[in-house]
C-alpha cells in the first residue's frame, strides 16, 4: 500500500520540477505580495503548506466518499471551494485559541489563503492523477513546500534588489517580475529530473 | 440533480454547523479597551514604546504590562486618553525627546578617506573600511535616517549632515535604532549643550581625521559647575559625555572646548538670532561667550 518509491518522486517532482508558483504558475498573488520580507515569506510559506496539507486530505474524502459516489463530479469546484474556505475559518479560529504566538506569527496570511488559487489547483490535480490517500497527503504537503521554496528564494532575491542600483523605470515591481520570470527559466532546468 | 442538491446543502450545512460550534466554542475574549487604545494611538508603528507596534502596546497596556506613558510620539496628550480609556490616573509626563546628532564632521570638516560612489545608503557606505570619512566614528552623511523617519522630520542640512525639525520629531527613536554609525541619541527637547563627536581614538588621531573632534582635553571636565561633563573611558577608547539629568545647558563648556566639538544646538525652527541668554533660568546662566550671535 505504502509504496515509498512513489512518494519520493512525488515530493522531488512538486518541489522542483513541477514547482507550484515557478512552473505551474498557481499562487502568484501572494508570492508577489507576501515576498518583500523575507520574515513574513517565511510565515506566509508556513501557513500555506500547513492549510494545503489539510485541504489535501480533506477535498479527497470528499471527493471519493461524495462527489463520485453520488456521481455528481461536476461539482467538485464549488464543493472545493466551499470546503477550503471553512477550512480556512476553522484553522483560524482553532490556532487564535490554542496558539497565540503562532496566530500572531501567521497573521494576516492565514484569511489570505482563502482565495489562494494554489490550495484549489493541488486538490484538483490530486484528483486528476488520481492519487490514493497517502499520495494525496504527501503531495498536498511537498506542495506547500515548494511554495515556501520559492517564495523564500524569492524574497532573499527581493531583499538585495532593494540596495541595488536599478535604473528608476525598472525598480519595484517591473524588477520583481522579471526576477520571478528568471527564477522559473532557472527550474525549468530540473525538468526531466524524474 | 436531486443528489447535487442534496450534497451540496449538507456540505453547507455541516460547514456552516461547524463553523458556528468552532465560534463559539473557541472564542477569544477580546478587550473592547484594546480596540479604543489602538484608535487613540498615533498609529505610526514605530515601536518607540518597546511593543510590536502600536496594537502590541495597547494589548500590553491592557494586560497590564506597560506604563501608560510609553508612547513618545503621542506626547501628553495620547497619555490623558490612554488613562481616561483605562480610567487610571495619568502617570508622570516624560518630556519630550528629540534625535539629536552626536557628530558635526560635515563637508569640509571631517578628512575622507576615500571617494564614495556607491548606493545611497549608509549602510552600504559602513561596510566598506567602516567609512567614507577618515573618521570611522562619525555620521556618514548618506541620509538613511531620512529615508527611515516616519515623520519626515529628518532633513540634509548643506554641510551634508542631517537636521533634526523639533516641531516634527516625535521622539520614537526608530533612525536611532536604523543608524549603522550609532550617532544619533534621543534626548530631551530642553537640552541645549551636546557632544557633537562621537570619535574616541586619542586626541590627536582624532584632530587628524576631523577639525571639530574631541580631543580629550578635559577641559569641559573641569570647567563644568554642575560636574554634569565628563571625559568617560581609558585612553584611546574615551569621550566626552554629557549627563543629561545635571546639565543646565550653561554653556560654560561650550566657552572652554579647544576644536568646537561641544556645540550649542538650537532648534532649527527656533529665532535663529538669540536675544535672551541660554536658557534664562540655570544657576550659571548668561557667558557672554557670543556664540548665539
Amino acid at each position: 500500500m505504502l509504496d515509498l518509491h512513489e512518494i519520493i518522486f512525488i515530493v522531488i517532482g512538486a518541489i522542483f520540477v513541477n514547482n507550484i508558483v515557478l512552473a505551474q504558475f498557481l499562487g502568484c498573488c501572494p508570492f508577489l505580495g507576501v515576498s518583500k520580507k523575507l520574515s513574513s515569506a517565511i510565515g506566509m510559506g508556513m501557513a500555506v503548506t500547513f492549510v494545503l496539507t489539510l485541504a489535501s486530505v480533506i477535498t479527497w474524502l470528499v471527493q471519493v466518499y461524495l462527489l463520485e459516489r453520488f456521481d455528481i463530479g461536476y461539482l467538485q469546484t464549488i464543493a472545493f471551494i466551499l470546503v477550503i474556505a471553512s477550512l480556512v475559518q476553522f484553522v483560524e479560529m482553532v490556532i487564535k485559541k490554542h496558539s497565540p504566538d503562532l496566530y500572531k506569527a501567521l497573521g494576516v496570511y492565514l484569511p489570505l489563503i482563502t482565495t489562494n488559487c494554489a490550495v484549489l489547483g493541488v486538490a484538483i490535480i490530486n484528483i486528476q492523477k488520481s492519487y490514493g490517500f497517502i499520495n494525496t497527503l504527501f503531495n498536498g504537503f511537498a506542495n506547500g513546500l515548494s511554495f515556501t521554496l520559492a517564495l523564500i528564494l524569492f524574497a532573499g532575491i527581493r531583499e538585495r534588489l532593494e540596495d541595488a542600483d536599478i535604473p528608476k523605470s525598472m525598480q519595484g515591481t517591473p524588477i520583481a517580475l522579471i526576477t520571478a520570470a528568471l527564477m522559473s527559466i532557472a527550474f525549468l532546468g530540473f525538468s526531466g529530473l524524474i | 440533480m436531486i443528489y447535487a442538491i442534496i450534497c451540496l446543502a449538507a456540505l453547507g450545512a455541516i460547514f456552516g454547523i461547524v463553523l458556528g460550534i468552532a465560534d463559539k466554542k473557541f472564542k477569544v475574549e477580546a478587550d473592547p479597551r484594546i480596540e479604543e487604545i489602538v484608535n487613540v494611538l498615533p498609529g505610526a508603528n514605530c515601536g518607540s514604546c518597546g511593543f510590536p507596534g502600536c496594537s502590541g502596546y495597547a494589548e500590553a497596556i491592557v494586560a497590564g504590562n506597560a506604563p501608560l506613558n510609553a508612547c513618545t510620539p503621542g506626547k501628553d496628550e495620547v497619555r490623558q486618553k490612554i488613562a481616561a480609556i483605562m480610567g487610571e490616573e495619568a502617570g508622570e509626563a516624560q518630556e519630550a525627546k528629540v534625535a539629536q546628532l552626536m557628530c558635526n564632521g560635515g563637508k569640509d570638516r571631517a578628512v575622507l578617506q576615500y571617494e564614495y560612489e556607491g548606493v545611497d545608503d549608509c549602510h552600504v557606505a559602513a561596510t566598506m573600511f567602516k567609512s567614507p570619512k577618515a573618521c570611522g566614528y562619525g555620521c556618514i552623511g548618506l541620509g538613511s535616517c531620512v529615508k527611515v523617519c516616519p515623520f519626515g522630520a529628518i532633513k540634509m542640512g548643506a554641510d551634508q549632515l542631517p537636521e533634526v525639525d523639533y516641531n516634527l520629531c516625535t521622539g520614537c527613536g526608530v533612525c536611532v535604532e536604523h543608524c549603522p554609525q550609532h550617532v544619533l541619541k534621543l534626548v530631551g527637547v530642553s537640552k541645549l549643550v551636546h557632544v557633537r563627536c562621537s570619535n574616541k581614538e586619542k586626541g590627536k588621531d582624532a584632530k587628524a581625521v576631523c577639525e571639530v573632534a574631541c580631543i580629550k582635553c578635559k577641559l569641559c571636565e573641569k570647567n563644568c559647575p554642575e560636574g554634569a561633563i565628563a571625559v568617560v573611558g581609558d585612553a584611546g577608547n574615551s569621550i566626552a559625555v554629557i549627563d543629561y539629568d545635571k546639565c543646565t545647558s550653561c554653556g560654560i563648556c561650550v566657552t572652554k572646548c579647544p576644536t568646537n566639538a561641544l556645540e550649542i544646538i538650537l532648534p532649527i525652527n527656533a529665532a535663529q538670532k538669540m536675544e535672551q541668554p541660554v536658557n534664562p533660568n540655570a544657576p550659571h546662566a548668561c557667558q557672554k561667550c557670543g556664540l548665539c550671535q
